[in-house]
């Protein structure tokens, strides 16, 4: 068989055979290179172009292989998918980074369920009996690719607004959930059983399934919590990868499947922990919105002080030390090149200016470090939670952009606040905090925040960004 | 490959995912995620190998658009993490330039 397959004339690599499992074995140890190199800011850049290689060698290996054929429709393929590719990546805006992922992240997906369904039909037209090695995965591959195309898709939908943010809850959601469950599992038992000769139509149901599941299990959850849906959508795909490696007997395909896998869980966990919730809570509770959530009790009316931007630019003027804490709000309003221009000015007269990184800042982890990295704020004055907290009684002017929740010294005094044990920014421990906010609404979590109230708080009501360049401006008056 | 011999190789990638991540500084979180979504685009491989047995209209298309889904997911990918880092590695001294990073296709 092997022997008349290599005389073959294009075909320079045996599948499955020594050079090019080395090859390959080159590629996946580049993958792990790659992403260890992504953990340090200096070297991650290099890292993610050592990975980039190492996918050009597993890709051009396979092209190499026996049995690659279809020429035309590969190269319709690569070419449409790279001018995508690229005209995507290039337009896109850093505040639409979550979007992009989850749309990266749900084509991955779609390409692992489309394999999939070719494998069944390629082991049904063979009219052998398909052995369960590859039966197994390869329904796995398709249960699990789905999911994550239709569940990427909506969460991308939602992250553009192309519908509504808030967590739909449809009746009876988890029975329906649960009965679609039952149903792909009782296709995939059927195709299992009947390996000899399965049914393409029953398969064709179970992706269907998977593709309402998908819809049904991320349509409820509020705009706040895609971060960690998108993550562990990320981390499924991964996994579905690996078990169509298992599928085709392809090793890159299970390592690199794989290490996406158990990093994107890694990352999920460490997302859900920082909003102090569990992945499951995520997934079902439906939390992040629910008007009722316990907004009730805290209806009096509470005394506040509302500054202007000049008030704001002269308690900043006359600092030595402003943290400055910004969150969603500010990559809302696209406020991080106004908010820079205010460290600017703020440094000009000599004054210490660090920024504050919740953890869950932003519409992703890491996403507000992107973005202030994107208007020139030098990664040192980055700072981590942990970092920064410490040193907020030492801070003049904590000044809280965009964000609520995450400041909110509810989650340490009130045992009983929904985000009871949230770890926070302590900014309520500086000696003044302006907020600049448009209302006194409350955050994704519904409730009301003490930080408002408190005597040595200021809030600012205006747009994140008309508020930052209005301070900037009057600081350069004074 | 035999079975086990891939269970063998799941679970020792499986640990070195875990341990390789698990000291990642959150500010890297979304480069991170974006760059392992890249990686993930590898299932493009198993577009390429199905197409290789397609033999009716509807495997054609379907393996098409499968190697055409993992492309996207894979010349993106990487692309939009190279901008997303091009902008920690650039140094604020050469005051903000309006241009963001389109830099060299870096495709697989």
């Amino acid at each position: 068989m092997t022997a008349v397959l290599s005389q073959i004339p294009y075909s320079v690599l045996k599948p499955g055979g020594d050079a090019a499992t080395a090859l390959y074995i080159v590629a996946f140890s580049l993958f792990i290179i790659g992403v260890k190199r992504g953990t340090h800011p200096r070297t991650a850049k290099h890292g993610n172009m050592i990975a980039a290689l190492g996918m050009a060698i597993a890709v051009l290996t396979t092209l190499l292989l026996d049995g690659i054929g279809n020429w035309g429709l590969i190269a319709l393929g690569l070419g449409i998918g790279t001018a995508i590719g690229v005209i995507a990546s290039i337009r896109v805006q850093m505040t639409e980074m979550p979007q992009m992922v989850a749309l990266y992240n749900g084509v991955g997906g779609g390409a692992v369920a489309l394999i999939a369904w070719s494998e069944i039909r390629h082991g049904i037209s063979l009219g052998e009996t398909i052995s369960l090695e590859v039966l197994i995965p390869t329904l796995f591959a398709a249960v699990v690719g789905s999911v994550s195309f239709w569940g990427s898709n909506i969460a991308f939908a939602k992250l553009q607004d192309l519908i509504p943010t808030k967590p739909l809850a449809v009746p009876g959601q988890q029975v329906i959930n649960a009965l679609l469950v039952g149903a792909i599992l009782a296709g995939c038992v059927d195709i299992v059983v009947n390996n000899g000769s399965p049914s393409q139509a029953v398969f064709i149901g179970v992706l269907i399934a998977a593709a309402l599941l998908g819809n049904l299990v991320v349509l409820p959850i509020g705009g706040a919590d895609m971060p960690v849906v998108i993550s562990l959508l990320n981390a499924f795909t991964g996994l579905s990868a690996a078990a169509a490696g298992f599928a085709l007997d392809n090793v890159v395909l299970i390592v690199a499947g794989t290490l996406v896998g158990s990093s994107g869980t890694i990352l999920t966990m460490e997302m859900a922990t920082a909003m102090n919730r569990s992945v499951a809570n995520v997934l079902f509770a439906g939390f992040g919105g629910a008007p009722a959530a316990g907004a009730g009790g805290a209806t009096e009316q509470r005394p506040y002080v509302s500054i202007s931007a000049q008030d704001a630019a002269i308690k900043l003027a006359y600092a030595d030390s402003v943290v400055i804490v910004p969150g969603y709000g500010l990559a809302v309003a696209q406020a991080q090149h106004a908010i820079k221009e205010v460290a600017n000015e703020l440094e000009k007269r000599g004054i210490s200016v660090s920024y504050a990184i919740h953890p869950v800042a932003g519409r992703m982890p890491g996403h507000m470090n992107v973005l202030l990295a994107e208007a020139d704020v030098p990664y040192e004055q980055l700072k981590e939670m942990d970092e920064i907290n410490p040193e907020m009684p030492r801070t003049d002017v904590a000044v809280v952009i965009g964000a609520n929740d995450v400041t909110n010294p509810a989650a340490k005094n009130d045992p009983d606040s929904p985000i009871a044990g949230m770890p926070i920014i302590e900014v309520d421990q500086a000696q003044q905090v302006i907020v600049i906010k448009r209302s006194m609404s409350p955050g994704f979590a519904g409730i009301d925040n003490d930080l408002f109230y408190e005597p040595n708080t200021s809030m600012l009501f205006d747009d994140a960004k008309k508020a930052a360049a209005d301070i900037a401006a009057e600081i350069q008056q004074l | 490959m035999t079975l086990f011999t891939e269970i063998t190789i799941l679970v020792l990638a499986a640990f070195v995912g875990f341990e390789v991540i698990s000291k990642v500084p959150t500010t890297l979180h979304t480069p991170l995620m974006s760059q392992t979504n890249a990686i993930h685009g590898i299932v493009m491989l198993g577009g390429l190998i199905v197409v290789g047995y397609a033999n009716d209209p509807l495997e054609y298309i379907i393996g098409t658009i499968a190697i055409a889904f993992g492309t996207i997911n894979i010349v993106g990918g990487f692309l939009v993490t190279d901008r997303m880092l091009g902008m920690f590695s650039r140094k604020p001294k050469p005051k903000a330039s309006a241009s963001p990073g389109e830099d060299k296709g870096d495709k697989g």
